[in-house]
């Protein structure tokens, strides 16, 4: 199996149609396909160990994909964003790879590590230039793409997901060329987030054409989907929250085209979502929940649950409006305890799963169980009908004397609060209970910050004494990182510095 | 033969992709299909001429065997002479 099939099939339906606008060229699906085999001659006579790319999106980040899969090489995409002293140890541990992108950079980060270099423009000079030739043979490397993990808990890890996990996820949850010809997806994740390649690959299959913003900045984000009359895009919360902002300071909105908005990759919030629902009336909304591990989505609420919850006066119902919607059909999804035991409805636990999109390997070792499981780290939860709520990575519970607290409930309390903006919960050392609980709380601009009192009596109130926090700082921003995840690590080394 | 192995119609233009793997013969316009294509091409059988369309997921009745068109072609399969039908697809939303 090879994810190379995916483009060929394209390229074979309808070589002319357009596959990706990108800095003011259109590609068809039959030139992306020439260039991409061009690409895999270069790679493969390089004898690279693996293909990385170390830039923004471009037509050449979908080029030096595909062409990676076809040479039958792991393709790695590196953040651009990492310091160079941590960029500078990834570079080591791929050696020697044929690298695109942010040639100087890496020159200068690792120049021992016999790298061969393209920048953007020089591979598809020359990938297009060897686009005709002898029929490569195929390969038979297991490994896609490997993606090294943000490594907030230590040294990063790398991730692999095989051909036959991406090629499992997008033949089960895409049909082939189903997209109308109009049709048009806004793409502003990075390359090296899963997301970016899910997009890569979904609309590549589904012959949707691909509108790459090299990087997301909301004003260009606006234009580029009213110039291209974008119909679909998928955003991250805080992308969102930055395109209602400039729309606003634009008085009003002018994006007619866009009927599909997917979004994942963070935690939305219910303030966030219920605006962007009543902005785009006509809108089909879909909540995406996924991991890097897993080929990207494993569960998501539809566009009909969107709306059936937002209108709903039902708790139940309007509570799914935070949830991450059902697992896929093609999945199996558990919650288990502490003992690997699955639990009942309604219990937190850690959230598994298992299936042919799932991977759960890194270069390391495979975390899958005996019977193929994949235990996340993330924590959740079911509700009677088989919506997925999350609740945190299961490494940010809150042991209090032995009792499990998970931050999310005692967020979910605190954003009620007229004056609170953003909270984060997370574990304090306590002498009495070896963990308590510590609260960090954005202040809403223009409200007085309510007193520690009184957000106490608050979680009280709303939940066990135990979840009442021992310690409440008050801070002008919660750390992010640019993908909208919020950073607990640093919340917490902010109570323990 | 496992999953990822690619198969061509001895009779047309038909290539797929094996996604699962059973027992029994795979067919193309009545003829067995090959991981490489004969010589000389075969006739389609009138039996079997329906045709087959890229992207399009075939099975047997009982679910053993799982095959994706990859090329389109003028024959149809079959699994050891029973003819298999299109998966119906379950269209979910897109969510990237």
């Amino acid at each position: 199996m090879n994810i190379s099939l995916i483009l060929q099939m394209a390229a074979d339906a309808d070589p002319d149609r357009i596959a990706i606008v990108c800095e003011g060229r259109r590609w068809s699906y039959g030139e992306l396909h020439r260039a991409a085999t061009g690409a895999a001659r270069l790679f493969r006579e390089s004898g690279a160990s693996h293909v990385a790319l170390l830039d923004e999106n471009s037509a050449a980040a979908a080029i030096t994909l595909f062409g990676a899969a076809i040479a039958g090489i792991p393709y790695v995409p590196l953040n651009y964003r990492l310091a160079d002293v941590d960029l500078s140890a990834l570079l080591a541990r791929i050696a020697p790879a044929a690298l695109v992108g942010d040639t100087a950079r890496a020159e200068r980060l690792n120049p021992d590590g016999g790298h061969l270099f393209w920048t953007r423009q020089t591979l598809i000079e020359q990938a297009e230039a060897r686009a005709d030739g002898p029929e490569l043979e195929e390969s038979d490397e297991p490994v896609a793409v490997q993606l090294f993990t943000s490594g907030t808990t230590g040294v990063p890890k790398a991730a692999v997901l095989r051909h036959a996990n991406l090629l499992s996820y997008i033949l089960g949850t895409v049909e082939f060329m189903s997209a109308e010809e109009g049709e048009a997806a806004l793409v502003s994740v990075p390359p090296y987030h899963i997301a970016g390649i899910a997009a890569l690959l979904s609309s590549t299959y589904a012959m949707r054409r691909l509108l790459l913003l090299p990087a997301f900045e909301p004003d260009a984000w606006l234009d580029l989907a009213s110039d291209e009359g974008a119909t679909h895009a998928f955003v991250v919360p805080t992308m969102l929250a930055r395109v209602i902002a400039a729309m606003e300071a634009r008085g009003g909105h002018e994006l007619t085209s866009l009927r599909a908005i997917a979004y994942g990759g963070g935690r939305m919030p219910t303030e966030l979502i219920d605006r962007a629902l009543d902005l785009f009336p006509e809108a089909a909304f879909t909540n995406a929940y996924g991991l890097t591990e897993t080929s990207s989505t494993i569960a998501l609420l539809g566009p009909e649950e969107h709306r059936a919850a937002h209108r709903s006066d039902d708790p139940t119902v309007r509570a799914r409006l935070g949830s991450v919607g059902r697992p896929l059909p093609t999945i199996e999804l558990e919650i288990r305890d502490e003992e690997g035991r699955k639990l009942p409805v309604g219990e937190r636990g850690e959230i598994y799963v298992r299936g042919d999109q799932v991977s759960g390997e890194y270069r390391e070792r495979s975390a899958l169980d005996a019977e193929g499981w994949f235990p996340t780290r993330d924590a959740g939860w079911l509700d009677a009908e088989g919506y997925l709520f999350l609740a945190g990575r299961a490494d940010d519970v809150i042991v209090r004397g032995g009792e499990n607290i998970s931050p999310g409930e005692i967020e979910d309390v605190l954003m009620t609060h007229p004056c609170v903006a953003d909270a984060c919960a997370v574990a304090v050392p306590s002498l009495e209970w070896g963990e308590a609980v510590g609260v960090a709380i954005v202040v809403r601009p223009g409200h007085n910050p309510a007193s520690e009192a009184e957000l106490c009596e608050l979680i009280r109130s709303r939940l066990r004494s135990s979840r009442v926090p021992e310690r409440i700082s008050y801070l002008e921003v919660l750390p992010y990182n640019e993908m909208g995840k919020l950073l607990r690590r640093q919340v917490k080394a902010h109570f323990q510095g | 033969m496992k999953p990822g192995t690619k198969l061509k119609s001895s009779v047309c233009d038909t290539e797929v992709m094996v996604i699962r793997v059973g027992e029994g013969d795979i067919e193309c316009g009545g003829a067995p299909m090959a991981e490489e294509r004969p010589a000389e091409r075969g006739t389609v059988d009138a039996a079997f001429a329906e045709g087959t369309k890229i992207g399009k997921r075939y099975v047997d009745e009982a679910g053993t065997i799982e095959l994706l068109c990859v090329k389109a072609g003028t024959g149809s399969l079959a699994l050891s002479g029973t003819a298999l039908r299109a998966k119906d697809a379950k269209p979910l939303p897109s969510s990237d």
